[in-house]
C-alpha cells in the first residue's frame, strides 16, 4: 500500500511487494472479502447484468477521486473496487440501496465473535 | 475471527442480498475466484513467449495480431480481446502500466500484483520510467529507448522479452519456465 508523503512524492516500496516471479496460486487478495467482491463483480458481468467496461468506468471514477484528493490516507485498491461495484449495482437498480444499508447494519450489530 | 472490517461486513451484506435476489450463488463466486487464482496466471503468458522464441511464424503472427495468435491456446480469464504484444529488442525496452486503474491481460498473466495497482507505480512509471525500473533492479542502458504502454479500456499489452543468451539447447517447456511475470510486464529482463 502506498501513502502519499507531504512533499507530494509517492513513496515506492516495490522491492518488498515483488512476488516470486513464477508464483502461481500466490495470495491474490489481502483478505477473503476482496476475493468475494472480485468474484461477485465477475459473475454479475458474465451473467450480463453489466459489462466489464461499465464496471471499469466506475472503478476508474472511484480511483480517480483518491488520486486527485490531497488525502494522505492509505490507498487500498479493493476499497475502491467495492465502492465501484456498489455504485454500479445501484445504477443498474439490482438492489435497493436502503436495503443494503439495513443489511450492513444488521451484520455490523451481530454479537462479537460471530463466525460462520 | 472476531473483528470484521467495515469493508468485510459490507461485502458480506452485498453478497447475501445478491444471493437472496437470485443474481448469483455463493458457488458462482467460489468458482470465479478459483479460475483467477488457479487456472490463469503468468504460466500462460510464459507459454506464449516461449512459443514465440522457438517458432518464427508464430512470433510474426503474435506481433501482428496477438488476440488471434493466442486463440488456439484457449486460455480462460479474458481481458485479451484486444491484445498487443510489444517486443523487446537490443534497441528498445518496453514496460506496461494502467495509469487509470488496473487493466491487465488476465488470461495471460492472471490478476495483477499489488504494486501494479498502486498509485505510485501508475503515476511514476510514466513520469520517470528509468528511475522506477532501477527500483525494480533493472538499469536500462542510456542508449536504449524505454517505451511505456498505457493500457486503456480496450488494449492490453504483453511484453515479449528478449530470449536469454545460452538457451539454444532448451526446448519450449524449459524456456517457458524461465519467463517471469515481471519480464512480461517489462519491469525485469531475463
Amino acid at each position: 500500500m502506498t501513502a502519499r508523503d507531504p512533499s507530494g512524492q509517492d513513496s515506492l516500496l516495490l522491492d518488498s511487494q515483488l512476488a516470486p516471479p513464477m508464483a502461481n496460486g500466490e495470495v491474490l487478495f489481502d483478505a477473503p472479502w476482496q476475493g468475494r467482491v472480485f468474484g461477485m463483480a465477475r459473475v454479475l458481468a458474465e451473467a450480463g447484468y453489466f459489462t466489464w467496461d461499465e464496471f471499469r468506468a466506475h472503478l476508474i471514477r472511484e480511483i480517480g477521486v483518491w488520486d486527485r484528493s490531497a488525502s494522505d490516507t492509505e490507498y487500498h485498491y479493493y476499497d475502491h473496487f467495492l465502492a465501484a461495484l456498489q455504485a454500479l449495482i445501484e445504477e443498474k437498480q439490482l438492489l435497493n440501496p436502503a436495503l443494503l444499508e439495513d443489511r450492513v447494519r444488521t451484520f455490523a450489530d451481530r454479537p462479537h465473535g460471530h463466525d460462520h | 475471527m472476531s473483528e470484521h472490517s467495515p469493508q468485510e461486513i459490507r461485502a458480506e451484506a452485498l453478497e447475501s442480498l445478491l444471493v437472496e435476489r437470485g443474481f448469483l450463488t455463493g458457488e458462482d463466486v467460489d468458482e470465479s475466484i478459483e479460475v483467477y487464482s488457479e487456472r490463469v496466471g503468468p504460466m500462460n503468458g510464459a507459454r506464449v513467449v516461449a512459443k514465440a522464441w522457438v517458432d518464427p511464424d508464430f512470433r510474426v503472427r503474435l506481433l501482428a495480431d496477438a488476440t488471434s495468435a493466442i486463440e488456439p491456446f484457449e486460455f480462460q480469464g479474458g481481458e485479451v480481446q484486444k491484445l498487443v504484444v510489444v517486443e523487446n529488442t537490443p534497441a528498445v525496452h518496453n514496460v506496461v502500466v494502467c495509469t487509470l486503474c488496473s487493466c491487465y491481460p488476465w488470461a495471460l498473466l492472471g490478476l495483477p500484483p499489488t504494486w501494479y495497482k498502486d498509485p505510485a507505480y501508475r503515476s511514476r512509471i510514466v513520469r520517470e520510467p528509468r528511475r522506477v525500473l532501477v527500483e525494480f533492479g533493472l538499469s536500462v542502458p542510456d542508449g536504449k529507448e524505454v517505451r511505456v504502454w498505457d493500457s486503456s479500456a480496450e488494449v492490453r499489452y504483453l511484453v515479449l522479452p528478449e530470449r536469454p543468451a545460452g538457451t539454444d539447447d532448451l526446448d519450449e517447456a524449459a524456456l517457458a519456465a524461465l519467463v517471469s511475470r515481471e519480464a512480461m510486464i517489462g519491469v525485469a529482463v531475463l
